[in-house]
């Protein structure tokens, strides 16, 4: 095996269960590619060259001496930095953050270290998640590997650049109203988002608690179930983690079959609105799943239409007290306010937040205070639950008829870089195909399916499940990515520009 | 230091107002670990060691509800008559202070576990009062902060502070009752003895430690008055951390009085929170608090909803004891107490060890002399309770059984429980090893008598003539003469018997 870093993660696994492959070759590798590129991508805000080696050895030690090892051991994985990694900084791309170094893991860690992967380091994001494009990162935006000037998506952007630009084999996502999806659509790669439940967010620094979920991000949809399959799964310190096994996903990849499954098409998210090229893509894959045995249905959810305007009250009210914690009193930054000689807790706390946050956090905070402060809560939260429990009866209603939901990932291929940073509702309607499924808690997956013809740049279409049977989101993506290898005649990635190797 | 407020006579007060009261009682649970983590809960643990990533709020972590926190809340809801909700959130209360880490409090709003109960409370005259129980919901308790350098210990004038996060967690019940209205005059003794009832249901139910001192309950008085007559209930204050219940009755008496004198000057009462100062008697004004203090309560995502099945509901309403008041009346009429005896036995907090102290064979009257009499006669000399000797049942039922068999006086068997409290062992091992035991040899006893007598005829001879009183001085020599190890009364006996006018 000559070109490790362009291997999927399951050949990966087999090439080191073969011992082919050593851990610390595969590692060394995807370190020297972050070395190489990593320059320009800016897909990691923190690279743990040491831990990840010193974790290769050790596996490359225990499967010499005859060990049975996890399926995935020995792979290396990058971390979105919103999830808490023992010992490694965690800032969630905020400055508030800056230096924090968690005592303990996220379950989804501890999972990944029992199964010995190494960690090459901590992906960028938009600050504590909020955002598209990346841009809303402290520490500067990600760059799109498949041009650079522009966005990667977001809020993970940094997890699927880093895959996308072949530093990484597999990455962790998390995603609160698409953010593992919309990037991996940008980016030409696979994102999951979960069944809400399916895997722990004991750990994940919390958005909004009741959308929040994290995922895979890889290059092929087999990589993504084993992924998921790794991370997911009951964990008693999440209350609302899903007692019950982790759906088949791995076997539904592996059989990729959707002979005689209905797919359902969403009138009100049809791709009307969307860039032509992302549409013409999206209808393609229609066609393409009419052709393996699939019958097309269109179904409504008339909700859906609501369903942004609702998750632009539900995520800012949770938002604005899950980031009252960031005080300055026991953990980041803090700063005295200017001027004051003996300034009072208070104080510290206003002139630290002001300090920490960035506008697109404080613009968020100020919304969600807003939604929850007495007199507007019944107007604002209130309304906007109600909303959500429409969107899952959409989804109930439709899945009666249905077995997965269709839709283009994102409404446009990946913009440039300060296009929209200014407009934030421009921002925010990147997000109206993958929001519904937050609010409702089903799970869903973007598989890249295709470049627009006008740009050039992939799309990707978004299949949605009824809440854990996330199997589904496997057995129809690995289907649909076999047929559409089988017409490129080779992955997607291939056609990506080669980025330059600095040193 | 603020302005002494003017106060009119509690009674002009009573005269022309009437009172109504609202309290709220937070209890600690005394379960083992804190309400959302696996933390240890004990009291006076060196800062900050019984802390984790959930109490103390660090990113990303999860809170994850204690199942006895939710059955203590249960029964206690159960014990105040309420009804249990077949399903209820969590609400995160959002206010930022140093000593919450999250700067949210996971507590509960509009959905509490127990709703719509009352309590019936006795007075000390008598009479009984039914308080009615609004709500009591599931919360968790903040850290503490210390306020260093100043002079007052607050946070104003302090050089910093610092916080102690083991208390962040715990499990609190907070237990609110509807307004107290009609009480008049016996406002503050309503106050006192609802406290005080709570106090023992709470023991009894062995779900918090109860001790007022340390803060494992903690009482809010809310206070208004209204012109006598009036329906319209006048504009209150709270008055926070009333933290004993003689500081209850006193406070609410106080805010009474300094309502009463602002009104009858012209002014309005400010609605907001005072804090009660023991050692000078009154309140002062804290900040003010309106109806629109915006906590954007919302229901708590990360918890999911708690529904007790109406099995385990059940289940839990077994497991309830008997109530305090009820079960006081029993034992009194089982013990033949007098109701100022039975009140001397709750006082010193006694009505247990009696119980146990009979079932191990004492009489009720032997028992309770010793435990509402000698001992705690000591333990209020030693500012103890009666609990702290290490004195057991078992030592007072043997003690007991040791004077009725006639081997001690009584003079003796205070010298046992001095031995027994000494750690000397049990009350016959105690004896045996001091040597206390009455003589019952006769003719020791008679041999004294005679020596006692012979040289004391002036006395001897009183008696003779028909003044007995003179024969105590002979008992006294006599009992000298046997070193305290004579029988009083067989003394006095044999006495009177030789110094009889027939006797020769
Ligand atoms: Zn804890």
């Amino acid at each position: 095996m000559t070109d490790i870093i362009h291997t999927s993660a399951a050949d990966l696994a087999d090439a080191l269960a073969a011992k082919q492959l050593s851990s610390v070759e595969v590692t060394q590798a995807h370190l020297d590619r972050i070395a190489a590129v990593d320059g320009a991508v800016h897909a990691f805000l923190h690279v743990d060259a040491e831990g990840a080696l010193a974790t290769a050895r050790a596996i490359d030690d225990r499967r010499a001496a005859g060990e049975t090892l996890p399926a995935l051991a020995g792979v290396p994985i990058a971390v979105k930095d919103v999830v808490a990694t023992q010992g490694l900084p965690t800032t969630a791309g905020s400055k508030i953050l800056q230096g924090w170094i968690p005592p303990y893991d996220a379950t989804l860690v501890t999972r990944l270290k029992a199964a010995g992967m190494p960690i090459l380091g901590k992906t960028n994001m938009d600050e504590f998640a909020m955002g598209s494009s990346t841009e809303h990162s402290a520490y500067g935006p990600t760059h799109n590997p498949w041009d650079l000037e522009r966005i990667p998506g977001g809020s993970g952007g940094g997890s699927s650049a880093a895959v996308a630009a072949f530093e990484a084999p597999l990455a962790i996502g998390t995603d609160t109203g698409g953010s593992i999806r919309q990037p991996a659509a940008v980016t030409g790669t696979v994102g999951t988002k979960p069944t809400y439940g399916g895997v722990s967010r004991f750990g994940l620094i919390a958005l909004a608690s009741s959308l929040d979920q994290a995922g895979p991000c890889t290059r092929s949809v087999l990589d993504a179930a084993l992924l998921h399959e790794l991370i997911g799964g009951h964990d008693p310190m999440d209350s609302t983690s899903i007692d019950a096994p982790v759906p088949p996903v791995v076997e539904a990849a592996r059989r990729g079959d959707v002979k005689g499954l209905r797919v359902g098409v969403i009138t009100e998210v049809s791709g009307k609105g969307f860039q032509a090229g992302v549409r013409a893509r999206f209808t393609e894959s229609l066609d393409l799943l009419a052709e393996l045995g699939a019958e097309i249905v269109e179904v409504s959810c008339p909700s859906f239409e609501k369903g942004l305007a609702a998750y632009y009250l539900i995520l800012p009210s949770e938002a604005s007290s899950n980031l009252a914690k960031f005080d300055a009193m026991r953990y980041g930054l803090r700063v005295g306010p200017e001027g004051v000689v003996a300034p009072s807790a208070e104080q510290v706390m206003a002139a630290t937040r002001d300090a920490g946050f960035g506008d697109e956090v404080k613009r968020r905070i100020i919304l969600g205070t807003y939604a929850l402060s007495s007199g507007y809560y019944d107007a604002y939260y209130g309304q906007a639950q109600k909303v959500r429990t429409l969107i899952a009866r959409d989804f109930a209603a439709a899945f009666e008829q249905v077995d997965v939901l269709v839709t283009p990932t994102a409404p446009t291929t990946a913009f440039k870089l300060g296009e929209k940073l200014d407009d934030p509702m421009a921002m925010y309607l990147n997000d109206v195909a993958t929001i519904p499924a937050n609010l409702a808690g089903v799970p869903g997956i973007s598989i890249p399916n295709g470049l627009a013809d006008e740009d050039g740049l992939p799309s990707g279409l978004q299949i949605l499940a009824p809440a854990t049977r996330d199997e589904r989101l496997y057995q129809v993506g690995g289907a649909l990515e076999r047929a559409l290898e089988a017409q490129w005649g080779a992955p997607l990635w291939t056609k990506a520009p080669r980025l330059e190797e600095s040193r | 230091m603020s302005i002494t407020d003017e106060v009119v006579d509690y009674d002009e007060a009573l005269a022309a107002y009437d009172p109504v009261l609202g309290l709220e009682v937070h209890v600690e649970l005394n379960t083992a670990t804190k309400m959302f983590c696996g933390c240890a809960t004990g009291f006076g643990a060196e800062p900050n060691t019984q802390v984790c990533p959930v109490c103390l709020g660090l990113p990303g972590a999860l809170p994850v509800v204690n199942e006895k926190g939710v059955e203590a809340a249960i029964r206690i809801g159960l014990a105040l008559n309420c009804s249990i909700a077949d399903w209820c959130r969590f609400a995160r209360k959002n206010y930022f202070y140093p000593d919450m880490p999250k700067n949210f409090q996971t507590s509960q709003y509009d959905e509490p576990i127990a709703f719509d109960g009352y309590l019936d409370v006795e007075l000390e005259d008598g009479s009984t009062y039914r308080v009615e129980i609004e709500r009591a919901h599931m919360e968790e308790d903040t850290g503490k902060s210390l306020h260093v350098g100043g002079s007052t210990g607050r946070i104003q004038g302090a050089e910093y502070s610092l916080v102690d996060y083991n208390r962040a967690g715990i499990p609190l019940i907070e237990i609110v009752t509807k307004p107290l209205t009609g009480t008049g005059a016996k406002a503050p003794l309503v106050a006192k003895a609802y406290v005080a009832a709570l106090r023992d249901l709470l023991k009894a139910l062995n779900v918090s430690d109860v001790r007022m001192e340390q803060g494992s309950m903690r009482c809010d008085a809310n206070v208004s008055i209204m012109p006598k007559g009036a329906e319209k209930f006048g504009t209150r204050t709270e008055t926070k951390n009333v933290n004993s219940l003689r500081s209850v009755e006193r406070a609410v008496r106080y805010e009474i009085s300094r309502q009463a004198a602002v009104l009858n000057a012209g002014g309005s009462i400010l609605q907001e929170t005072r804090h009660w100062h023991e050692d000078t008697g009154v309140t002062t004004s804290g900040r003010p608090k309106s109806d629109a203090d915006d906590y954007r309560y919302f229901p708590e995502p990360d918890l999911v909803p708690i529904a007790p099945s109406r099995a385990e509901v059940d289940r839990l309403r077994e497991t309830l004891p008997e109530p305090p008041a009820q079960r006081r009346k029993r034992l009194q009429s089982a013990w033949g107490y007098s109701d100022l005896e039975m009140r001397d036995v709750v006082n010193a907090g006694a009505v247990d060890l009696i119980e146990q102290t009979v079932e191990a064979g004492a009489s009720p009257a032997g028992a309770r002399k010793w435990w509402s009499g000698e001992l705690a006669r000591r333990a209020n000399a030693e500012g103890k309770t009666v609990s702290d000797f290490g004195v057991t049942p078992a030592h007072v039922a043997e003690l007991d059984g040791l004077v009725k068999a006639g081997r001690l006086n009584d003079s003796m068997a205070r010298q046992v429980m001095d031995g027994v409290i000494a750690g000397e062992g049990t009350p016959t091992q105690v004896a045996d090893t001091r040597g206390l035991e009455l003589v019952q040899d006769d003719s020791a006893l008679e041999a004294a008598v005679d020596k006692v007598i012979a040289a004391n005829e002036p006395i001897a001879a009183k008696v003779r003539d028909g003044k007995l009183n003179a024969a105590g001085a002979l008992i006294g020599q006599v009992m000298k003469e046997m070193k305290g190890q004579a029988d009083a009364a067989k003394a006095r006996e044999l006495i009177l018997a030789k110094l009889a006018p027939d006797a020769s």
